[in-house]
């Protein structure tokens, strides 16, 4: 029954197949092999009970299910793998959204390069302001665009009124903060509230791109790869638009024009503001061109990190110095444990989360670990700073940021030492960072709202 | 007998997981296991299996691992994990409720007609 001609159909046939289940973006090769496993198999009992190879693939591929309904399955599995061609559409009527899409991008950031000019109407000037105009921008760029961000969103996911005015409440309470508690100026309380601002809007921007399904756990790591991917392309942004000011600067000094003004008052702050919508816009359109770019970008920086910690730590023991406590020394820690979590959420967010443990899962368990050893020295003279200088603003806020992060990269320690030792799966780690998202909001919220009345607004 | 839809969905985790508990296994052999046990009453569409697995697989309940075939094809295996025989002998309790309830009621004589043709 089975002579050389019909298993060459077969493998053809097999092979055909393969390649069409491959289109669907739900599921990937190893997903294919499994179920090509489950299909030779099927195959090879139909044959033994009298089918040949040719029908026994048609009715082994029926039992599969139709591929549609298949794939639709796959996809409510494993939301991850569609993040990368959810807007980019192949049929003609997608190319209309995606047109109508850029072009609403696009009025979006000029309206941000409006709404941050707008203020100059009423005598605040950006390029030659006081120290007036000064705290006013500082307290209110993030509100000039981060409301268009999030209203980008809004309108794409076509949100509910009610599910928009809930997601309209942070930023209105945001501008009522900043602008109505009588902060002292150029006082730490309001260069805290400026700072935590954008960190709490970011978050509530976040509302909006889950389309009001926060809750969602799944819906949370879409937005933590989007913000890191959205990193990325503002960073390509701001460093060809920066190229291009100073050669406009270069050649038009070469004929005797002064055109700094102009970028100063006009280019630089619609730039600035405007291209954080067009990022958004790009990462949300080119999600398949650069999403290579997040894993690329960890396994460089996840070594360089865990050898720089270690040489930390092994010069500390060898020379017996303590960390000596200086005026910074606390921010500079936080921004250390910043960029370790940075790195570690871009890289589980990066992840295929079906993968076992390996070599990269390993380092990035002893970059947590060296975090964790550092800070907690870090943490130990910072506290002894504290018992003999008091409490500031600016000490108080570093502190609470750094416990809340020691907590996140405890745990997280924890759960990768249970993942690598195959204790336990990869899905924990993933949860607990997404869970963990409110409580940096919350925390911002309080540094902006709280704090100044507690220090009394200096 | 067709089983519906629902309720072939909501009997697929606790009867992978059975048919785990008997030890390590792969897609084809579950499904060809289920339709022994249940003489062939149970027929799922075998594709829906997979992502059953990885979803059992992605909250721990089962551990994958890939290995070969007695022919050396690359195959899929699945064993229970402790959370998983946990979550068993939940389930187990859960459809035993059920199953209890619906025999306790009043309409059980039907049981005794003959059932469809």
């Amino acid at each position: 029954m089975a002579n050389h001609g019909d298993r060459q159909v077969l493998e053809d046939r097999i092979a055909e197949w393969r390649s069409w289940v491959l289109r669907r973006e739900s599921m990937n090769g190893r997903d294919v092999d499994e179920l090509e496993d489950h299909l030779r198999n099927q195959v090879a009992d139909l044959a033994k009970a009298g089918l040949d190879d040719e029908e026994a693939f048609l009715i082994g591929v029926k039992r599969l299910g139709e591929l549609d309904t298949l794939s639709r399955e796959f996809a409510r599995e494993h939301s991850e793998r569609l993040w990368k061609r959810l807007v980019v559409a192949e049929s003609p009527e997608g190319a209309a959204s995606w047109a109508r899409e850029a072009l609403v991008a696009l009025g979006l950031a000029v309206a941000a390069g409006v709404a941050v000019k707008t203020p100059e109407l009423f005598g605040l000037t950006i390029a030659d302001g006081g120290p007036a105009t000064e705290s006013f921008y500082l307290r209110n760029f993030s509100l000039f665009v981060l409301p268009l961000l999030a209203g980008f969103f809004a309108w794409k996911r076509a949100m509910e009124p009610a599910a928009l005015i809930r997601l309209a409440v942070p930023f209105a309470l945001g501008a009522l903060a900043v602008n109505l508690i009588p902060f002292e100026q150029g006082g730490s309380t309001e260069i805290l509230a400026a700072l935590h601002l954008p960190m709490a809007l970011w978050l509530a921007v976040g509302v909006g791109y889950a389309g009001g399904a926060w809750r969602s756990h799944a819906q949370r790591m879409n937005y933590v790869r989007f913000s890191g991917e959205w990193f990325i392309y503002y960073a390509l942004i701001a460093f060809g638009g920066g190229v291009l000011m100073g050669s406009t600067v270069f050649i038009f000094g070469a004929i005797g024009l002064d055109v700094e003004w102009l970028l100063n008052s006009w280019i630089l702050p619609c730039g600035v503001v405007g291209a954080v919508i067009i990022a958004g816009w790009l990462v949300e359109a080119k999600q398949s061109v650069i999403e290579n770019m997040a894993p690329v970008l960890t396994m460089i920086f996840t070594p360089l990190f865990t050898l720089l910690l270690l040489a930390f730590l092994g010069t500390m023991i060898f020379t017996g110095s303590g960390i000596n406590v200086e005026r910074e020394v606390l921010i500079g820690f936080d921004l250390l444990l910043v960029v370790v979590v940075g790195l570690l959420l871009y890289s589980l967010s990066a992840r295929d989360p079906q993968t076992g443990p390996g070599f990269f899962d390993a380092l990035q368990f002893v970059l947590v670990v060296c975090a964790l050893l550092v800070d907690a020295m870090a943490l130990w003279a910072i506290l002894a700073r504290i018992s003999t200088f008091g409490f500031s603003p600016n000490r108080v806020a570093a502190l609470g940021e750094n416990l809340i992060l020691v907590v996140n990269l405890g745990w997280s320690a924890v759960l990768y030492a249970k993942f690598l030792g195959g204790r336990g799966g990869f899905a924990p780690l993933e949860r607990w960072q997404t869970a963990y998202l409110p409580v940096y909001a919350a925390w911002a919220w309080v540094v902006v709202a709280v704090f100044p009345f507690v220090f009394g607004y200096r | 007998m067709d089983i519906g839809k629902d309720l072939v969905a909501a009997s697929a985790t606790p009867l992978v997981l059975a048919i785990l508990s008997e030890g390590e296994s792969y897609g084809y052999a579950i499904i060809k296991r289920v339709e022994e046990l249940s003489s062939g009453e149970l027929q799922w569409t075998d594709g829906m299996l997979y992502p059953v697995l990885h979803r059992l697989e992605r909250n721990g309940l089962v551990k994958a691992s890939w290995g070969r075939s007695e022919t050396g094809r690359r195959r899929k295996y699945y064993r229970l994990t402790e959370q998983g025989s946990e979550e068993l002998t939940l389930q187990r309790r859960q459809w035993q409720v059920v199953s209890d309830t619906l025999r306790a009621t009043p309409f059980s004589f039907f049981q005794l007609c003959p059932q469809g043709a």
